[in-house]
């Protein structure tokens, strides 16, 4: 009976999901859609990564040392990330997983880790980019991504930020596109990037750098998404999402003092939940 | 043998040529002619926002009836249009070419592999570069927005012109393909300018020309995209764009749509010499297929210096410098010096596009990617000479490695295996592979 509890337990931890999630989107990129990822890249991310949660798990004096994060920034790191040099690998993971325990606020860091490693490297050097448009538009594979991505976020219970970003930025589009009597196949086009996909589930929904209150989610959802928009439509640039999610993210602390929340734990949902599995059995 | 083999230099290049060549804009036709846009080609150069971009066309029909509308992103002058050398297009495809090389087995019989060089050396004549004895400068008369530059009447409109191109193009009696206004007002509301170029007859008799040269027109731009709307309107079906990007960092890729690398360093049976054109007009048909018709193809991603095998000799400074790359040569740079580091790095991207499939302008980003990457294939020749040993493993050898070649072949091409094991002289002299299935000879 304890060890299913324990098993359940583990289980309900959404990050489990995420990894799994995150893992079959990578192979399906270096198999189907030649990523050109090189294996080394990824380990290189994966084992700094793992090595830099580590020192800041024992600087920091945490309790215990957590695996599921840094692997978690660091596959997101390998999906989104393309450099020509393995140096820039291990940068990138140490930026990220550095900045977590660096750079904080009231208990909560303040980027997401592989997003502030990607915008940090693609401002500093040629040698980073991000390939948006290698995840092409597939209509079924961009259905697939997003439902699987849900899966992650209902289980994470803190779907709103995504629906949010994407119903927005997706409105947003198609203002555009009947302002300019454009056909409405150019913002089907625009919103069916698995990179937007990725970015919508697996990035902006990190629950540990978003605000503590549904309210303030989806406000900062919506922050994100016009920053998005005016980067990409107004000044012409990629990747606005990435940046925007960046600009944003300062001004979480300021949404949290406004409409105070509780901090996100992991394991929370997961023990409150579990208590109750316990009555019935 | 493989690993040898690529050390070796080429031994022969064969070239597949874009033929059909036209502008990225739309055609207007005067009277009925059957005009319409199949295929472009479109040197982009680009650092920081500095854009220049030369198309090049081989329109067919009466020039008199020629005008084009090309939108730019951004308002521009008239110093900013300039008329090209088709030649150095030319020489640019020709160099960025997918390129069929030639290796021959070294005699079974030797002890250590050697290789000879095909007699055949003759890499076809990269196209002779004529001196355009042309100027950079305008030659036209003012008036208003309106001059003449090399062949062509130039009509600039600005910004309070947004009903006025289509008024302007209506009233001279030119004949509009369908769907025309909505993406011209849809482009100026996005902050873009037209100009309309047509042939002036008088000036062109007297350049004596017998073809359309290229028009070049640089700007500047936050917007690194190409747009590819308008030229879908009067477009029967899809259409081929080649667009060679001229870049300082690295490897160009479009951000909204997938860039796929097209199959390259195959093994491909003899006879594909004589039918490379076939061969790649056909291949890149299937990969077209099978990326749901939704990708632009990298066929070349190079640093200008040098190549290897080198389907024509990388360009010269001048040439670089006339297709509007602004950062080398110039005037400080002295004209004896022997080819300097160039510091430009070429990416020759295909698309075969349409509407449906390419609703949105084409989006890119410089990457900072150096690798090189080349579309090459290759043909093996078997050893040939006396034989003064056994040779019957060789044989197998060989006989294996065709069969090989003929399925990748029909995987790439689509060809049928059974036409393409009849073209391959087998050493035994038979069409099938040893291990054919027994029935397939039952009823045949």
């Amino acid at each position: 009976m304890k060890m299913f509890n324990r098993f359940a337990q583990t289980l309900r931890d959404p990050r489990y999901y995420q990894i799994i999630v995150l893992s079959l989107l990578l192979i399906y990129g270096i198999t189907a859609l030649d990523f050109g990822i090189r294996w080394q890249n990824a380990l290189v991310i994966v084992l700094t990564a793992l090595g830099i949660q580590f020192l800041g798990t024992h600087y920091s004096r945490l309790p215990r040392f957590d695996p599921l994060s840094p692997l978690i920034t660091s596959l997101s790191l390998t999906l989104l990330l393309r450099t020509d040099d393995v140096m820039f690998a291990a940068l990138a993971a140490s930026l990220a997983i550095g900045s977590k325990f660096l750079i904080r606020f009231r208990d909560k860091h303040i980027f997401n880790p592989a997003n502030f490693a990607l915008v940090t490297l693609m401002l500093l050097s040629d040698h980073t980019w991000v390939s948006s448009g290698q995840w092409g538009s597939a209509a079924i594979g961009a259905f697939v991504l997003a439902c699987l991505g849900f899966l992650v976020l209902t289980r994470a219970r803190r779907a709103e930020t995504t629906i949010a970003f994407i119903a927005l930025y997706g409105a947003m589009l198609f203002a555009r596109a009947i302002w300019l009597d454009d056909p409405l196949s150019i913002p089907l086009h625009q919103v069916q990037n698995g990179a937007l996909l990725i970015f919508a589930f697996f990035m902006i929904s990190d629950p540990k750098t978003t605000p503590n209150t549904a309210g303030g989610r989806i406000l900062f959802a919506a922050l994100v998404a016009s920053v998005a928009y005016t980067i990409q439509f107004i000044y012409y640039q990629p990747n606005g999402p990435i940046l925007a999610l960046i600009i944003s993210a300062p001004l979480v602390p300021l949404i949290d003092a406004l409409l105070e929340g509780r901090i996100y734990r992991w394991e929370q949902p997961a023990e409150q939940k579990l208590s109750r599995i316990k009555g019935v059995f | 043998m493989r690993i040898i083999a690529t050390l070796l230099a080429a031994a022969l290049t064969v070239i597949v040529t874009t033929t059909a060549q036209a502008f990225c804009g739309f055609y207007v036709a005067r009277a009925d002619t059957s005009l319409f846009n199949k295929a472009s080609q479109v040197v982009l150069v680009r650092d920081d926002d500095r854009t220049v971009i030369t198309m090049a066309n081989d329109f067919e029909g009466d020039v008199k009836d020629f005008a084009v509308v090309i939108p730019v992103p951004t308002k521009i002058e008239r110093e900013q249009i300039n008329v090209g050398d088709r030649a150095i297009v030319q020489h640019l495809d020709a160099y960025t070419a997918p390129r069929l090389v030639e290796y021959h087995d070294p005699d079974p019989c030797m002890r250590h592999d050697r290789y000879k060089m095909s007699a055949d050396n003759a890499f076809p004549e990269a196209a002779i570069l004529e001196k355009s004895r042309e100027s950079a400068r305008s030659l036209g008369v003012v008036i208003e927005a309106s001059y003449t530059v090399g062949e062509y009447d130039i009509l600039i409109l600005s910004a309070e012109d947004s009903g006025g191109l289509i008024a302007w193009l209506k009233k001279n009696e030119y004949r509009l393909p369908h769907g025309a206004e909505k993406v011209v007002d849809s482009y100026l509301k996005q902050d873009m300018r037209f100009f309309v170029a047509k042939v002036n007859i008088e000036a062109q008799s007297k350049l004596g020309y017998q073809y359309l040269r290229p028009l070049q027109v640089a700007y500047e731009s936050n917007r690194f995209m190409l747009p590819i709307r308008l030229g879908t309107l009067n477009a029967k079906g899809k259409q081929e764009l080649y667009v060679y990007a001229l870049t300082r960092s690295g490897r160009v890729e479009t951000t909204n749509y997938r860039t796929v690398k097209m199959p390259s360093d195959v093994d491909v049976p003899e006879f594909v010499q004589g039918e490379f054109a076939e061969f790649y007009r056909d291949m890149f048909s299937q990969q077209v297929v099978a990326e749901n018709e939704r990708a632009v193809f990298l066929e070349y991603a190079w640093d200008m210096n040098w190549c290897d095998p080198c389907a024509a000799d990388p360009l010269s400074q001048q040439e670089l410098r006339s297709l509007g790359v602004f950062w080398v040569g110039g005037k400080g740079a002295s004209k004896i010096a022997p080819m300097p580091a160039q510091d430009v790095f070429v990416t020759r991207l295909h698309v075969r596009y349409d509407n449906e499939h390419f609703p949105e302008d084409l989006m890119f980003q410089e990457t900072g990617d150096r690798q090189n990457y080349q579309g090459r294939y290759v043909i093996r020749r078997p050893w040939k000479g006396e034989a003064s040993c056994d040779i019957s493993d060789y044989q197998a050898d060989v006989r294996k490695r065709q069969e090989r070649e003929a399925q990748q072949l029909a995987n790439l091409t689509g060809w049928s295996i059974e036409d393409i094991r009849k073209k391959i002289p087998f050493p035994d002299g038979t069409n099938g592979p040893d291990d054919e299935p027994w029935w397939k000879r039952i009823w045949s």
